[in-house]
């Protein structure tokens, strides 16, 4: 089954950029984005399924899917404030 | 008639694509850097300069004598490029055409997006900012010290980390230490974004006594309650604010709207061309990958930009990519440095802290001027 993902206003490809790394692009991206835009980061990092959460968490968005690919997942958020 | 190639910015990724194209293809180029200070500036001296251990002067030359003779050196700000012509507007109103534009026109400090920055916090990431950090520090008599991050993408990455730990050192040399509490601010639930790098590092602040905020992202500065703000909700008291100023790319990237909505390019991370215009290449802080802003980025950018021109020029198919290859240092502090290797298929596994690595960097801060413009480190 596959899910319907919202429109993304910016994808950040960090597959195998270790610095700065796919959580911090990806904070980056939500600092400078519309209120409601949802962004999207690919990332190869292991540490990204905990990572990417746990800040989507704290700064309270929203967290809209964690894709798995093959040899890397895709994490779509959506800036909530 | 020669390829007409222009290079806009005299940095270090600039100045060596510049000097390497001007010796590869010689008569059948002709290679113009435009430069709006004709300056180089050796910005990981920032840091040191801050902390009073360089001197200022160390850290900027005249572009003219970091290349090569045929390579011509235009000393104003580019205003705009017109990819559609192929021409560069300058300031003053003249026009350069081009065959391939390489943009290395880096980054600019933003410090006003951040509300309560300009008169709250220091930082040193100019010279101005290094120059007056160096002076609160001289007249710091004690307090809480709190270093943190206000905008992403910055350059050098480890750099807040760095500091935290060079300026608690330099507190315990003044005696300064038992009156003060240093704190790192870090953006992500670690003191640094690469997990191994911050397994070394975090237990060194502990043992120092370095308190670490994690997933703290400055919003922003009061200079009255002397406060620090984040967008997560949480606020922390300063006596001495050093805080990375957010970043954008440069105003003729925006003015020509070939970026993205904070002025980075859009590029392609193998071969470092535009997005949309295949004459236009970029390079270091100037593009949008997701990639270390950092001097040793452009340097290992610019062989690639200056293979894959050299190749079209000379008719044959570019074969060379980006690899993603990054190194740097990180100080710990007591003379002793880790650094970090990588590539997009590699992570780095830094080394533990050494006076090796130490002595290692301040090598490579001495010798930087007689070689990697020239391109004799590869």
């Amino acid at each position: 089954m596959t899910t319907e993902l919202p429109a993304i206003a910016k994808s950040i490809d960090a597959r195998g950029m270790a610095c700065p790394g796919p959580l911090m692009s990806l904070i980056g991206a939500i600092r400078a984005g519309a209120v409601g835009a949802v962004f999207e980061v690919l990332s190869s990092d292991a540490g990204s399924r905990t990572d990417i959460p746990a800040w989507v968490a704290k700064a309270k968005h929203e967290m809209v899917a964690v894709v798995d690919e093959q040899g890397y997942a895709r994490f779509v958020v959506r800036k909530a404030h | 008639m020669p390829a007409r190639v222009v290079v806009l910015g005299g940095g270090v990724g600039g100045t060596l694509v510049a000097n390497l194209l001007s010796k590869r293809l010689r008569r059948d180029a002709s290679v113009t850097v435009v430069d709006g200070s004709g300056m180089h500036v050796y910005q990981p001296g920032f840091l040191y300069v801050a902390l009073g251990q360089a001197d200022a002067l160390w850290l900027a030359r005249d572009e003219r004598t970091l290349l090569r003779k045929d390579v011509e050196l235009v000393v104003e700000n580019a205003a705009s490029v017109d990819p559609a012509a192929q021409v560069v507007h300058l300031v003053r109103g003249g026009t350069i055409p081009y065959d391939f534009l390489v943009v290395a026109t880096g980054s600019r400090i933003v410090r006003e997006d951040v509300p309560g920055m300009v008169a709250g916090a220091h930082d040193f990431y100019s010279l101005d900012g290094a120059l007056r950090l160096r002076e609160a520090i001289r007249t710091f008599k004690g307090g809480r010290v709190v270093v943190g991050v206000a905008g992403i993408p910055y350059k050098c990455p480890p750099a807040p980390v760095e500091f935290t730990l060079l300026v608690e050192e330099l507190l315990r040399h003044r005696g300064l230490r038992d009156r003060s509490q240093v704190m790192l601010l870090s953006p992500l639930n670690r003191a640094f974004t690469v997990e191994s790098a911050s397994k070394l590092v975090q237990p060194i602040m502990e043992k120092r006594g370095i308190e670490l905020r994690t997933f703290f992202n400055v919003e922003t500065v009061d200079p009255q309650k002397r406060t620090v703000t984040s967008l997560e909700g949480e606020t922390v008291e300063y006596d001495l604010a050093i805080i990375v100023p957010p970043h954008r790319g440069a105003r003729v990237v925006e003015e020509s709207k070939l970026g993205d909505q904070a002025g980075w390019i859009p590029t392609d991370r193998a071969t470092l061309q535009h997005a949309a215009h295949e004459r236009i290449f970029a390079l270091g802080d100037a593009t949008d990958l997701p990639i270390s802003k950092s001097g040793s980025t452009a340097h290992f950018e610019a062989p690639v930009v200056a293979s894959r021109i050299a190749a079209i020029v000379q008719g044959t198919a570019p074969r060379e990519a980006y690899a993603g290859r990054v190194m740097c240092f990180l100080e710990t502090g007591n003379g002793r440095a880790t650094t970090l290797r990588f590539d997009y298929a590699h992570p780095p596994t830094p080394p533990t802290p050494s006076r090796m690595w130490h002595w290692a960097k301040w090598a490579f801060n001495r010798v930087y001027w007689v070689t990697v413009p020239q391109g004799r480190i590869a």
